[in-house]
């Protein structure tokens, strides 16, 4: 892909190059879920591609697949480099695909690494803009930090355990040393930097406002997805014997991501920042997940992770084709480009996590395995849903209610709306009949 | 079949009414012929075609989760079925040769509130009521905020907030409810037979409550009501206050009582005394009002603390006239309502202080609306006597030590109620008339029509108000069996 940018100067086959690439590697995917091993590498019990992994790498391919046929054009007009910056998504694929299934805690750190260093590259690919400069340099550093404290876990629970794997064999004996607590903590830690649970977050608006805005779309969504594959598996597969040393401490990030997340968005002038704020928010819905740590869980953030990220991205297709990023910018949307509103409309009330729509059934699953846990922090995760319905309906409103503004007329293609209103549709779809994703975990 | 119809019908009318948006009248007829079709199909299906195996409907949808998409048109939703389909239909016919803008969207929105309405009232499975019930709130927040008055925006963003705050207690209450049920099921049946203890039910009756109660409005959750009331287009108002509101009542009935009886027993006073409070605090507000559409709010509020009150008094005369009430309000309101929109249209105020002297002018409109004022106030031979006289028998007879403190406070809620009526019908259509005022409204033969519906039918039903009752009557008789504690503790 990088070295294909030598050969090819025209940005739509570089762009179609890179679909196609994504196509194949889903087809690939899917033909690994039905059982059939085209290629088998012996990865030394390294990597594990079990049926939960396999289904989230599709759904993360689809998203990446689904990202690049709506935000594809909009990166060309970022810099010259289009094929670097396709490369680098196809990097960061990589490193997902290797969090999601990783088996031995190098593989983990491997995978972060792999996933984190060419974002700090995407961050700042906007090179005269001062902000976006801004942005990348905060990221690497707090990014650089927060790797440091993975290792210094990982290698505390090696010293605990034995062995880089995450099922070790010492665990029963040393189940809660001090050295493995430790260790798991600052794993916590790390993780919740990642994933921009609070209070690890303050990195997550400045960098999320000033990358340019395709790829905060992608940052926001399929990353944060990927890692969370990575913090679920980490704790469940790795630390299951301790899970009372570690579920309040999570409940705790939870539910101060959730506070912080609602309350600080509803505060926003700018739709960039107000959506960034809004993924702290999603974050915390997420960790309920990692709180629960049951079945209902686990389908759950799959299901969290289709419809959070299909909403996403559609948002911000078409936010990356705006000037403005006000709320103003939005006024009268519904009477210009009716279509396009009507996507939009469907996409902010999966996130809010109205009925009918994919985030609602998301919302619902996780609420329903955090019940069986702890009844107050389920009440807490509801009110602040319904905290966010004030700051998600902003647009809405403006878009219907208000008047169109005088502004210049914005590029929507036929193509592009067509596919906006087919990713809205895949959010009902999602909502009514959540099952025929969750489904696929067990054929 | 029917039942499935009866949700069906409005929802394909909602889709077909946006798709009519070049055609001004095309929408005007999709409209008045859906809601006509469903009214036909309510009478027929409540008369005729009789047949038990018709009012079921069920579907797998969510197996996994326990969740079917079962409907059933038991007696309660067969009174609020027909009532919503004739409320739609009188309001078609009035509407007809009105102008509104953007005909298509308008009519759209009301047929889809209709479906998501007429879902609540038959489904049978907790996601299910729980999806219909936010389902229904969307249409309403387009309808206000896009054809509503001067603050509507604002106004309306309340009012979805604040229900869908009450809403979500509800889900969890509900999620809860079904993760203690032996197989994991939504379905009704098996949420009804849950044991809970009675701190249990305490707590959960708390997550429930608030939805209904905003919903309703029981005070004191009542603070969105006027606002809303007042800065919505008046057929949304309308259908708000006639039908939607026994969304909350039909809550109450089906999913919150039979669930939690020794719970409603246990707080019933502090519920009571808060109902029947907000009797006599919306009645003193609606007596100092000047707007039409405000006092109307009020009063609204005023009867359905009564009916809140008449559920929690868990009698067999309460319970009977609550489900008469259900019926005989929509109607009365929707007179009000219709009245309140016909004098705006034609003189240009709503204001009492600017009104005066319509009886000479309008006797048609003042004969109407001086039947349906009559009936909210609740005297004989009108319909909205009968049910509120079995109410206050049932609200005499609940086993409380309050009950007579309550119903001297209700009644005097209804003193209240024919202070403020009556003082609103003699400062608009007796007394000295304007400028304003001098110019005769006359009555389209659409309105004529809705008008000589809608007394006949009070005047009907407060005369002859047995059929209605016979309606309910088994009904009742197995919801007071679910709820009332001497029964209960018989039982074991």
């Amino acid at each position: 892909m990088m070295f294909s940018g030598i050969a090819i100067k025209q940005t739509a086959v570089l762009r179609y190059l890179a679909i196609a690439g994504v196509m194949v590697l889903l087809g690939l995917n899917t033909a690994e879920m039905q059982g059939w091993q085209l290629i088998d590498i012996d990865t030394t019990g390294m990597l594990q591609f079990d049926a939960y992994a396999l289904l989230l790498n599709a759904v993360l391919l689809a998203s990446l697949l689904i990202y690049l046929l709506l935000s594809g054009s909009a990166m060309e007009r970022i810099g010259n480099n289009l094929s670097d910056y396709l490369a680098l998504l196809f990097f960061i694929g990589a490193g997902m695909m290797m969090v999601t299934a990783f088996e031995s805690l190098l593989i983990l750190f491997l995978g972060i690494e792999i996933i984190t260093i060419p974002l700090y590259i995407l961050t700042g690919s906007d090179k005269k803009n001062l902000k976006s400069n801004e942005a990348s340099l905060k990221y690497f550093l707090l990014g650089a930090f927060s790797s440091g404290i993975l290792l210094m876990g990982i290698t505390l629970v090696y010293g605990a355990r034995g062995s880089f794997a995450l099922s070790g064999v010492a665990d029963t004996i040393r189940m809660s040393s001090s050295l493995m607590i430790a260790g798991m903590l600052l794993l916590m830690i790390a993780m919740a930097f990642k994933v921009s649970a609070a209070p690890f977050h303050f990195w997550t608006p400045d960098v999320y406002d000033g990358a340019p805005t395709v790829f905060t779309s992608f940052m926001a969504t399929v990353v944060k997805v990927a890692v969370f594959a990575a913090f679920i598996r980490l704790f469940d597969r790795s630390f299951a014997l301790q899970f009372n040393a570690w579920q309040g401490w999570v409940a705790v990030l939870a539910a101060l991501t959730l506070f912080i997340g609602n309350i600080t968005a509803v505060f926003q002038q700018s739709v960039k920042r107000m959506l960034s704020y809004s993924s702290i928010a999603q974050a915390g819905f997420m960790l309920l997940a990692v709180f629960a740590m049951n079945t209902m869980a686990k389908e759950g953030l799959l299901l969290y992770a289709a419809s959070y990220s299909l909403a996403t991205i559609g948002i911000f297709a078409v936010l990356s084709r705006m000037k403005d990023y006000s709320f103003e910018a939005f006024n009268g949307m519904a009477s210009r480009y009716p279509w396009v509103a009507a996507a939009l409309a469907i996409f902010f009330l999966s996130l809010a996590g109205i009925p009918l729509t994919g985030g609602f059934m998301a919302k619902f699953y996780m609420i329903k395995a955090a019940l069986g846990q702890s009844l107050w922090l389920a009440l807490f995760a509801l009110l602040m849903a319904a905290v966010s319905i004030y700051y998600y309906f902003r647009v809405i409103q403006a878009m219907y209610f208000k008047p169109v503004a005088q502004s210049d007329p914005l590029a929507f293609d036929n193509g592009f709306t067509g596919m906006l209103l087919g990713v809205a549709v895949l959010v009902i779809v999602l909502g009514v009949f959540p099952e025929w994703l969750i489904g696929c975990l067990y054929f | 079949m029917i039942a499935l119809l009866i949700v069906l019908i409005p929802l394909l009318g909602g889709i077909f009414s946006f798709g009519t948006r070049a055609n001004k009248k095309a929408a005007d007829l999709v409209f008045m012929l859906f809601t006509a079709g469903l009214l036909t199909l309510t009478l027929l299906g409540l008369t005729i075609f009789n047949d038990p195996t018709l009012y079921r409907f069920s579907a797998p949808w969510l197996s996994s989760l326990g969740s079917s998409f079962s409907l059933l048109l038991d007696p309660l939703a067969k009174v609020l079925c027909l009532l919503t389909a004739l409320v739609y239909f009188l309001l078609a016919l009035y509407m007809n040769g009105k102008s509104v803008q953007k005909p298509a969207a308008f009519y759209g929105w009301l047929l889809l509130a209709q479906a998501g309405m007429m879902g609540v009232f038959l489904a049978t499975d907790g996601l299910l009521f729980y999806f219909c019930w936010e389902l229904a709130l969307i249409p309403m927040y387009f309808l206000s905020s896009i054809w509503g008055g001067a603050r509507r925006i604002a106004v309306t963003f309340k009012f979805f907030i604040y229900t869908f705050l009450g809403s979500v207690l509800m889900l969890a209450g509900l999620i809860y409810l079904q993760s203690q049920t032996p197989d994991q099921s939504f379905a009704l049946s098996a949420l009804l037979k849950v044991k809970l203890s009675t701190a249990q039910q305490s707590w959960l009756l708390w997550l429930f409550l608030p939805a209904f109660a905003i919903k309703l409005p029981l005070f004191p959750f009542h603070t969105w009501q006027p606002d809303t009331y007042e800065e919505a287009p008046t057929p949304v108002t309308a259908v708000l206050s006639a039908v939607m509101v026994k969304m909350g009542v039909l809550g109450l009935l089906r999913w919150l009582l039979p669930f939690f009886p020794l719970a409603a027993y246990q707080w019933g006073d502090v519920i009571m005394g808060l109902a029947v409070g907000g009797i006599v605090y919306a009645s003193l507000i609606a007596w100092r009002q000047d707007d039409l559409k405000r006092l109307v709010a009020y009063s609204s509020i005023a009867h359905i603390g009564l009916m809140g009150a008449a559920a929690f008094a868990a009698n067999l005369a309460s319970l009977q006239g609550l489900c008469f009430q259900l019926f005989a309000h929509g109607i009365n309101i929707l007179g009000m309502w219709l009245v309140v929109d016909v004098i705006e249209r034609n003189l240009g105020t709503r204001k009492i202080s600017e009104l005066g002297g319509l009886a000479s002018h309008s006797p048609a409109l003042t004969f109407f609306t001086i039947i349906i004022a009559l009936a909210n106030i609740a005297l004989p031979l009108t319909n909205g006597f009968v049910g509120e006289l079995l109410m206050f028998t049932g609200l005499l007879a609940t086993k409380s030590n309050f009950a007579w403190v309550l119903t001297v406070t209700a009644g005097l809620g209804i003193i209240l109620s024919a202070v403020y009526t009556l003082g609103m019908i003699r400062s608009v259509f007796f007394g000295e008339s304007n400028a304003v005022t001098s110019r005769p409204i006359n009555l389209s033969i659409q309105e004529q029509l809705v008008l000589i519906v809608i007394v006949v039918m009070i005047l009907v039903f407060g005369i002859y108000p047995q059929p209605m009752l016979d309606v309910t009557a088994g009904y009742t008789d197995q919801l007071f069996r679910q709820i009332d504690i001497s029964y209960l503790f018989r039982k074991f």
